[in-house]
């Protein structure tokens, strides 16, 4: 296996686990949002690092398919590779990263108080541990772990925990039920039996909020913080989960059967995203919509469909990431938004409501942003694979599009809003709002590196099961083509 | 350098490359450096990067302007962008034109080089120069040129004067995008844009609830166009590979020819068709267009008089040799073209404001157009389209003086203008032309049927299954409610909005 030339997974996980302390030490919390800052900027640095470290890794060729830190410390300790990079985790890394960063720049004094700077920073490090891992039973230990924070908010706000807590429940020992079953049938092969797939799906639909498991999410976007609920939701480990658990042992029918459910789950979230009347779970609703699409295109397990469900992931996080910080921002000056009537804020805050628009028709896959090569893709690879339900993706994305737009002209138009203190942007936000826009647009003009990046990600995923596959396998695929 | 940049970022880098070469080249100015370039092909190429590339210029100075500045810029500066952005493009595609008749060639396919290229899938940009697209995209340039001098003073001082010039740079690029298109991913490219600006047009004076309203409804029956346009794109992709026209569409336009099957032609022709309907508010979307009249005057003219809504038979051009397969397709065509032309007539003589009655005269000549494409009368179809939406964008830049207009003429003949009126209605009973008035004024009851047996029940489905969510996380918490802030007062919901 490839090295690295710094142990970049490591130190990122670390400087997240350190900052989680050292935050967690501090009293003031105007001080630990600045030093949360710090340590976020830093984790920031290393996990570009280790992305370019990883494209750059072999001097004149393509990347490996897989790489291991420099020194490998955490290796030496545990007897086997524990953290490893791949085509897949490479770009995440960074991503969830820029997530966890630009929420914390963005929260705004009047939010400081409410918003536990250390338990995100220690939330960022297991979902960095998650996406670096590939052994299972680490990987189900991180997500266990992963849990604990929005319950310990939820406390803390004395809200109550019953719906979270019952889906985690369920989703934990779901969890290991099927990975138990998964390790007692291993010796027979790679193909396994519903006892050990089942639970795991339904693990996964409960992670990645598929109806009718989605409605702890909901209920989280009601009750936590918005930035607390919107790093639970966007980085979607969910889907991540489903390539490292699922994929691997689940035969090509019980995909195609679960990917039909996903895009029926698509349309019906976004035909709720339409009714909501509250702007966080319209939010949410617009959340699950595109969740159950990337799962429908991962499920299809076809190299286009795979590309494009890891295009849109990608697209997804960034742009509904955007769009959370763009309502987050607003609820911070207006309070919870409805979606009844008209705020009328355009006047105040025009550069957010560029932003909304910006992000909010990149997340439906508008030209020119980043998630309209990574739809297209996914709509070809969805039709292919499910020749008639596969149109449904074009409809979940129409009702979307309707929704993010009905929920512009509700927020933005309308008679002035009178305040007594200004509403203008501040220069965090602007910085936000910019390298975002920046992000998308970009993504969007030049997406070749993304969708390359992507394709050999799939390729990966593809081959890696092509034992349990009924299709081609990459080799055989590019062996006909010659 | 170029090749480790069009490894990374495609085959783009390396067109806009010699592109820019060329650019130095003619800019130094010496007709024998010109001579010397044998390769006309790349004259063209420069051309075309002009030609799409203005509009884009264009909008991308406006956009990241009012991004990154606390202020706008100043009203002189905006419209001297948009003048140089238009005047470029007009000029370049003029010279286009010149050149295309200069080399006897009509068709002048410009590739921009694979913008996305995986294993088994990728993603041309490509212009197509000939016969159908130079004429539509000229008429752009000089219909969206002359709205943006109207519009410099009809809303100078106007609060969202950048944000009109802005929105009206990016319909600007979606239309050249659209009318250029060499493959139907660029088509729908342009197509979506042209859609957004126009909803967002629609409720410029975002001030007042109505405006917004019909700018969602509009918004609304755009994305059921732009879903029929993306299905119909996924659909060739599968039946041929790819969706360039050169491989759909063979020859030179008008006179090209498909190698889908008929059956194939049919299917992906009626999702052309419903994607063109929507464009182009035929029956039975014929409701949003006079709704569309409560952006500025304006915008109501390159939008819906002259420009927006004609992009629905020109998509029918385009496609043209797919109708030429189905003799059932185009049959549809001409029902819904004259259904919509008859529609629009009624609708248009009870209407009471000067511009919804320009807009039913638009809808009904847009009807005549797609009867024409139906059957199978091409040029007469662009000729019609052409002159259309120059006279209709006069009427309505007039429309706001028109009363002044009337007072001049009846000061010139001395007597007041005569009165028109429907001499056959008037011979009608009593109880008939009540009839008449009412389906008339209500717009064929056409927003209301699809409100009440489309809309609203879909609605009232989704808002049980979120009240029964809603009472499955109640139980689930013990029922025990969320501690939320209050929401503010009960408005007008979604259905009150179509």
């Amino acid at each position: 296996m490839s090295e690295l030339h710094f142990p970049w997974l490591e130190m990122s996980v670390l400087l997240a686990l350190i900052g989680a302390i050292w935050v967690g030490r501090l009293r003031d919390q105007f001080v630990a949002s600045r030093h949360s800052l710090f340590f976020n900027t830093l984790v920031l640095i290393t996990t570009v690092g280790a992305w370019i470290d990883y494209e750059f890794i072999n001097p004149a060729g393509r990347p490996p398919s897989e790489a291991q830190d420099f020194w490998n410390p955490l290796t030496k300790l545990m007897g086997r590779p524990v953290f490893i990079m791949d085509p897949l985790s490479a770009p995440l890394l960074s991503l969830v990263a820029l997530l966890y960063f630009l929420v914390s720049l963005t929260t705004l004094r009047t939010k400081i108080r409410r918003f536990s700077f250390a338990w995100t920073l220690a939330s960022e490090a297991i979902v960095l541990a998650t996406f670096c891992c590939e052994s299972p039973w680490l990987i189900i230990g991180l997500l266990a772990g992963g849990t604990v924070q929005p319950y310990l908010e939820l406390r803390a706000r004395g809200q109550n925990t019953g719906v979270y807590v019952k889906h985690m429940a369920l989703f934990i020992a779901m969890l290991v039920i099927g990975q138990s079953f998964v390790d007692y049938e291993g010796s027979e092969g790679p193909v396994h039996s519903l006892w050990a797939i089942i639970p795991l799906l339904i693990a996964i639909f409960i992670r990645t909020g598929i109806a009718p498991f989605h409605c702890w999410l909901s209920d989280l976007f009601d009750r936590a913080t918005f930035g607390t609920a919107l790093l639970v939701a966007m980085p979607l480990v969910g889907a991540y989960a489903t390539i490292r658990l699922v994929l691997p042992i689940a035969p090509d029918w019980v995909l195609r059967t679960i990917g039909l459910l996903s895009l029926i789950s698509a349309v019906y979230a976004a035909g709720i995203a339409l009714v909501q009347t509250d702007a966080r779970r319209f939010f949410c609703y617009l959340f699950l919509s595109y969740s159950a699409i990337v799962l429908a295109g991962l499920e299809a397990v076809t190299p286009i469909s795979l590309t494009g469900a890891l295009c849109v992931w990608m697209a997804v996080s960034i742009s509904l990431g955007g769009f959370g910080l763009t309502l987050r921002a607003l609820e911070a000056r207006r309070g919870r938004l409805s979606l009844q009537n008209f705020q009328g804020l355009y006047d105040h805050t025009p550069a957010l409501a560029v932003l909304f628009m910006i992000t909010g028709l990149a997340s439906v896959g508008f030209p020119g942003t980043f998630g309209f090569v990574g739809t297209e893709m996914l709509v070809d690879g969805a039709v292919e694979a499910f020749p008639y339900v596969g149109v449904a993706i074009v409809f979940a994305s129409a009702l979307n599009g309707i929704a993010v737009v009905h929920a512009y002209f509700r927020l933005f138009t309308g008679t002035r809003h009178t305040s007594l203190v200004s509403l203008g942007i501040g220069k965090r936000e602007k910085f936000a709002v910019i390298s975002l826009t920046a992000l998308i647009l970009i993504g969007g003009l030049i997406p070749q590196y993304n969708v390359s990046s992507r394709h050999r990600a799939a390729v990966r995923i593809l081959r890696e099961r092509s034992a349990l596959s009924t299709r081609p396998t990459i080799e055989e695929e590019t062996h006909g083509n010659h | 350098m170029l090749h480790q940049m069009q490894t990374v970022f495609g085959e783009e880098t390396r067109t806009m490359f010699d592109a820019f070469h060329l650019l130095g080249l003619l800019a130094e100015g010496t007709g024998h450096q010109l001579t010397e370039i044998e390769d006309v092909a790349l004259v063209f190429k420069v051309l075309g990067l002009l030609v799409v590339g203005a509009p884009v210029v264009m909008f991308a100075t406006l956009g990241i302007a009012s991004l990154l500045r606390d202020r706008p810029l100043s009203e002189r500066v905006i419209a001297r962008c948009v003048q140089t952005g238009i005047i470029t493009g007009l000029i370049a595609s003029i010279s286009m034109l010149g050149l295309m008749l200069f080399w006897n060639d009509t068709q002048v396919p410009i590739e921009f080089g694979s913008w996305v290229h995986v294993k088994d899938y990728h993603f041309v940009f490509k212009f197509e120069f000939d016969k159908l697209s130079v004429p539509f995209v000229i008429l752009t340039f000089i219909l969206c040129g002359t709205i943006g001098a109207f519009a410099n003073r009809y809303l100078h001082r106007e609060r969202g004067f950048n944000r009109f010039f802005v929105l009206l740079s990016l319909f600007v690029v979606g239309m050249v995008t659209t009318s250029l298109a060499g493959t139907v991913e660029t088509l729908f490219t342009g197509w979506e844009l042209v859609g957004l600006s126009s909803a967002l047009l629609v409720a410029f004076f975002h001030e007042r609830p109505a405006p917004a309203t019909n700018g969602l409804h509009v918004w609304i029956v755009y994305r059921v166009s732009d879903a029929a346009l993306l299905l119909a794109s996924v659909a060739l992709h599968h039946m041929k590979g790819e969706g360039d026209f050169d491989k759909l569409l063979t020859g030179e336009w008008p006179m090209v020819g498909t190698p889908l099957e008929p059956n194939q032609a049919f299917f992906v022709g009626v999702l052309l068709l419903v994607a063109a309907m929507g464009k182009s508010a035929m029956v039975p979307f014929s409701g949003w267009l006079p709704r569309a009249m409560e952006g500025p005057t304006p915008s109501s003219a390159i939008f819906y008089g002259a420009l927006s809504v004609h992009l629905g038979a020109f998509l029918l051009l385009r496609f043209s040799p797919l109708l030429e397969q189905s003799i059932a397709l185009r049959g549809l065509i001409v029902v819904v073209g004259v259904l919509t032309a008859v529609f629009a007539y009624f609708a248009g003589t009870v209407q009471t404001d000067i511009k919804s009655v320009l807009s039913f005269a638009s809808l009904s000549q847009v009807g005549l157009i797609f009867a024409e494409i139906g059957f199978g009368f091409r040029y007469i179809a662009l000729v019609h389209i052409l002159g259309h939406g120059c006279v209709r964008t006069l009427q309505f830049l007039r429309a706001p003086t028109l009363l002044y207009d009337y007072r001049t003429m009846e000061d010139a003949i001395g007597e007041r203008l005569p009165k028109i009126s429907g001499a056959w209605l008037s011979r009608a009973e009593e109880s008939v032309r009540t009839w008449y008035y009412r389906l008339a004024i209500e717009r064929g009851y056409l927003d209301s049927i699809l409100k009440n047996y489309i809309v609203y029940p879909f609605l009232v489905f989704l808002r049980r299954c979120d009240a029964l969510e809603h009472a499955w996380t109640k139980m689930l918490a013990g029922n025990e409610p969320s501690k939320k802030a209050p929401t503010s007062e009960a408005s007008p919901t979604l259905e009150e909005l179509l």
